[in-house]
Parts: C-alpha cells; sequence; structure tokens
C-alpha cells in the first residue's frame, strides 16, 4: 500500500491517495499520468502489465492497484 | 447560392433527415433534422440582440451541446471561438481579453465553471433557452451575410504569452471541407471516430466534412484513449470506419500489442496530422489493419491542412513519412533564405497560398503581418500568403519532406506550442531568477532549466502544474546554479542541449 503511494505521488504529487477512490472516472490521472504509472510499476515490481489490464476498474484507487499488482508478481 | 458552410448543411440536412449527426453515447445521439431545428433556436436567442458579424465565446466542454452552439453561432452570421473549460483561468482570461466576445454561450454543465470568472459578458445558457425559431431574422441573415465573413476564431499558443487566434471565414472553410470530402472520399457511410477536441484545428475536418456530406461523428468519450482495449471494443460497437487522430493517440494503440487481443473490425480510413507520426507505430497499424493511411499536415492558420500524403510504400523503421504535396485548389512554395523559390535538395520554408489561408490573427495587428505576407515570389499585385515557420525540402519522389521549425516553436503531443510561452508563465514565479526551456525532439520532452536561490523542484512543479496546460507542462525540471548566456547577452540554448545530453546537471 505504502509503495503504491509512492509510485503514485513521484507520478502525480500534490494528491491524498488514501482518500480517493476514483483516480480514473474523476479525472485525477490523465492518460499521460496513467502511461507514468504504468512504466513505474513494471519496473519497481519488476512485472509486465499489459493491455487486458489495462482497464479503469483495476486504476481507480490505491486498493485496486494493489490487487493488479498482487496478481502479477 | 451558398455562402456558409450552413447553407450545406441545411441541403444535406433535407436529404438525410433521419440519419444521426453526432451521437456521444448510446443515450445521447441526435438526428440531421433535429440538430438542425437545435442549432436554429440558439440562432434565434443570439438573434434577439441583433448580433451581426460579432464575436461569441463558447464555454461548453466537448458535447452535442457544445456542437449546436457552434453552429447555432454559424447559423445567426456570427463567429464562434471554443474555449477549453479545463483551461488555467489565466489563459481563458488573455483569450477573452483578446476577443472581446459580445456573447458567451454556455450549457447547465458548464454554467457553474464559468461563474469562477468575472467576466462582464452577457451569457446564454442553451439549456434553457426559449425555445422559438424566428424564421424572419434568419432569413435576414441570409440575405445579408457574405462569405469572407469569418465562421470562427481559433487560439494556438503565442510566444509572448499572450494566445493568437486564427481568423478563418466561411469562404475558407468550404474550400477546406469540400477538399477534405473529396479527396479521403467522406461521404453517407462515413462513421467519424472523433478524437480531438473542438477547440483544436484538427476538428474542424471531421466536424465539417461529416455535415455537409451526410456523415455520423462519433465523439469518443477521452476516458477511452487511457484504455485501448476499451476503445477499440468502443470503435467497433459503434462500427467506426474513420478515424483523424493525433499520432500520440495511434501510438497508445500501438505501442501495448492492442492488436494481438482486438482489432477494430469496421475501419478503413486512418488519417493522422497535428505531429510527426513515428514509423514504427504506423508500421504495427499497418501491419494488423489493412486500411487507408495519410499523413496531414498544416497549421491552424489555413484552416487545417496545406499538404498530405497517402501512405503508399513499405518504410522502415528509421526512415520518416513525407509530408507529401500540396492540397488541391492550393499551393505550397518553398521560399529560401533569399525569398527566391528553393533549388532542387534545398531546405526552403513552406508557405501557402490559397483559399484555405486565414484571415490572419484577431486583434493582432503585429503578429498578422509577421506571419500573412505579400507573397515573396509575385512582385506584380497585392496577394497575401501564410508563411508557415516550417523548413520543407523535395525528396526524390517529389514529396515534401519536414524538416521542423525555423524557430521555438514546438510540436508536442499534437500541440504547437511557443516554448517562450511556457517560460513567459514558470518566470512569473516568486523567488525564479530566470528559466528557459528545450525541446529533447528524440524522447518528445519539455526540458525546463531554471535557476533560483530559495525554490526546489517541488516548488517549480506545483507552480506548473496549477499554471499551465497539461500538454505545455515541462516533463523534465532541472535547477542550475547559473543560467547559461551567450556573447549577445541570450540564453544559451545550445548550451543547455549540451547540459542535458551530458546530464551535466
Amino acid at each position: 500500500m505504502k509503495e503504491i503511494v509512492e509510485v503514485l505521488n513521484e507520478v502525480k504529487p500534490g494528491v491524498d491517495y488514501l482518500k480517493e477512490e476514483n483516480l480514473i472516472t474523476g479525472g485525477i490521472l490523465s492518460s499521460f499520468d496513467l502511461v507514468m504509472l504504468i512504466a513505474m510499476l513494471n519496473d519497481k515490481f519488476n512485472i509486465n502489465i499489459t493491455v487486458v489490464d489495462l482497464v479503469p476498474e483495476n486504476f481507480e484507487n490505491v486498493k485496486s492497484i494493489e490487487n493488479l499488482v498482487n496478481k502479477l508478481k | 447560392m451558398k455562402k456558409s458552410i450552413t447553407d450545406y448543411l441545411d441541403e444535406v440536412s433535407l436529404i438525410y433527415k433521419n440519419k444521426n449527426i453526432f451521437v456521444e453515447n448510446k443515450d445521447n445521439k441526435i438526428t440531421y433534422q433535429k440538430f438542425v431545428k437545435e442549432a436554429k433556436v440558439v440562432a434565434s436567442n443570439i438573434l434577439i440582440d441583433k448580433y451581426y458579424n460579432q464575436p461569441i465565446a463558447i464555454f461548453i466542454s466537448k458535447s452535442i451541446n457544445c456542437l449546436k452552439a457552434m453552429f447555432g453561432v454559424l447559423y445567426s452570421g456570427n463567429f464562434y471561438c471554443v474555449l477549453d473549460t479545463d483551461s488555467p483561468k489565466e489563459r481563458i482570461e488573455k483569450i477573452i481579453e483578446t476577443l472581446n466576445p459580445v456573447l458567451i454561450l454556455t450549457d447547465s454543465n458548464n454554467i457553474e465553471k464559468l461563474g469562477n470568472y468575472n467576466f462582464n459578458i452577457k451569457t446564454l445558457n442553451i439549456s434553457s433557452q426559449d425555445l422559438n425559431i424566428n424564421n424572419k431574422a434568419l432569413k435576414e441573415v441570409n440575405r445579408r451575410r457574405i462569405d469572407t465573413n469569418p465562421a470562427y476564431v481559433l487560439f494556438t499558443s503565442g510566444s509572448t504569452g499572450i494566445p493568437k487566434g486564427s481568423v478563418i471565414t466561411h469562404k475558407s472553410l468550404i474550400a477546406y471541407t469540400t477538399w477534405f470530402k473529396e479527396t479521403f472520399d467522406i461521404n453517407e457511410k462515413t462513421i467519424f471516430g472523433n478524437q480531438t477536441p473542438f477547440y483544436f484545428s484538427m476538428s474542424v475536418s471531421d466536424v465539417f466534412s461529416t455535415v455537409i456530406s451526410g456523415a455520423t461523428l462519433n465523439i469518443i468519450p477521452k476516458i477511452n484513449f487511457s484504455f485501448p482495449v476499451n476503445l477499440i471494443k468502443y470503435m467497433n460497437d459503434y462500427k467506426i470506419n474513420t478515424i483523424y487522430w493525433v499520432p500520440s493517440a495511434l501510438s497508445i494503440v500501438a505501442n501495448l500489442n492492442t492488436f494481438d487481443y482486438v482489432i477494430p473490425k469496421y475501419l478503413e480510413k486512418v488519417l493522422f496530422a497535428g505531429e510527426v507520426m513515428p514509423m514504427p507505430q504506423l508500421n504495427i497499424w499497418r501491419k494488423h489493419i489493412d486500411a487507408m493511411y495519410a499523413n496531414l499536415y498544416g497549421p491552424t492558420e489555413t484552416t487545417d491542412i496545406c499538404t498530405y500524403y497517402v501512405v503508399n510504400r513499405k518504410f522502415k523503421d528509421n526512415e520518416t513519412l513525407p509530408i507529401g504535396n500540396n492540397c488541391n485548389n492550393l499551393e505550397i512554395l518553398l521560399v529560401n533564405e533569399n525569398g527566391e523559390s528553393a533549388k532542387e535538395n534545398e531546405i526552403g520554408e513552406i508557405f501557402v497560398r490559397g483559399s484555405f489561408v486565414g484571415s490572419g490573427y484577431y486583434n493582432n495587428k503585429e503578429k498578422t503581418e509577421l506571419a500573412f505576407v505579400q507573397n515573396p515570389l509575385n512582385k506584380c499585385y497585392p496577394e497575401i500568403v501564410y508563411k508557415t515557420g516550417d523548413l520543407g525540402r523535395y525528396n526524390k519522389y517529389g514529396e515534401i519532406e519536414y524538416f521542423g521549425r525555423k524557430d521555438f516553436q514546438i510540436k508536442h503531443m499534437g500541440y504547437r506550442i511557443e516554448l517562450g510561452e511556457i517560460e513567459t508563465n514558470i518566470n512569473s514565479l516568486k523567488g525564479l531568477t530566470i528559466c528557459a526551456t528545450i525541446y529533447d525532439n528524440l524522447n518528445k520532452k519539455i526540458v525546463l532549466f531554471y535557476e533560483s536561490n530559495s525554490l526546489t523542484d517541488d516548488d517549480v512543479i506545483k507552480y506548473i502544474n496549477q499554471k499551465l496546460l497539461k500538454y505545455m507542462q515541462p516533463n523534465k525540471v532541472i535547477k542550475l546554479s547559473k543560467m547559461p548566456y551567450n556573447a549577445n547577452g541570450k540564453i544559451d540554448r545550445v548550451k543547455l542541449k549540451e547540459i542535458y545530453e551530458k546530464g551535466n546537471f
């Protein structure tokens, strides 16, 4: 959880990621932020997020991102 | 006699009455007949105050409502300017100051946001307006109007930090749209998947070629461009067969091996413009999707496009795509440093002559005179051509190849940006001594250098986030203890590039 928040803060600082539930549908992360986020998650957790996992539901909040990372680890 | 782009829409809407003209999602679509009616309602409301040939701003996010407002203004005999509702406040204020509109159109979804501004300008909410059509007033507009009246003003970034508004007349719009329709065979079977915003010149092509040919335009929800599989599924659901996107949108799909999982089944035409299309990504598209591909080139000042190239041969990943040749009814001049026609193999600046050329920058005589100039090859009579500031050269196939900007204007993520505008904005940060930007063409990054005694990178980034549009925000921020200057006392940008490339910071 903490690590995911760290990555998010690097992608886009100034957001309370533990509180935000709708990072995608709420328009908080842009498509460019998302590209960066995926690259950093792949790097940091040594995973490979493919286009199949690239759906809004997987990136809406810290919890869903964590679930995705754990699934792919 | 057809004097306005709306005359074409009137004609087409009689043939395709019950066909959808615009689609936003499955619950929100509109037929030709209903759209024309509703645009005329907007026009009738505008005409209550008898405005004629006046600027009208539109503060409505991308939607069918925004299109109704645009066509409402056109039917009323005035000209519109679509504002980016997500723009930083300051940019909107500068545009309004330059445009000085008589009226601002908005709708119930955006009126609250508009309330954050203190414009002393009359506002019309098109969601709650009087629903009558004043045919008499509309007829009077038709009698009075001429085709050299502006249809719209679109703002791009300006080097002094003041955005420049290109004025495009109905004459240019009709000439351009007719070319687009004929060249790419846009017809009643065409279903466009629209990507570009309505305040961006590329949208002129798909929106207006739709309305003159009985086609349908589907506004693809922006969120889909972050999720390629969803995007392709969406395109299949709506049977989208024609797209005209910025290369970065095409690249996102190609980069993620999307086509291994899902293929756009109905796609026949893939057009792109706005920046250089990277060849590896184009090759991925060509390998998987058998469609017609065309590279379009042009500035907002020539309505949208002045040259195009239909991809007709194989390219290696390290080759560049030409920008091709002039559009029909338009001429390209390549002019060398001496103001003469560039010789074979000589690089020249691209000048454009013909009906697509706009009428100058709104309320900006100085900038207009720099770019809308006498044809350097014509000494005999007054003839204004547009000086693009872009460099080109003919290749062995007789096609023009693009050689970049003459000055510091860059193309980034499909947007035209003057680095000066970014600098002007960031230089206004308190505690910052000086800043300068360069563009890393290879990695497509805007790099910001700054000098300051008190500020940290975080302070600067935070300021950038609130001050600049997303696409103008530097991708890398570098603090220097001292900014390098050249002999003329100007910031030494060559040195900055060196520092950046060597990682010396």
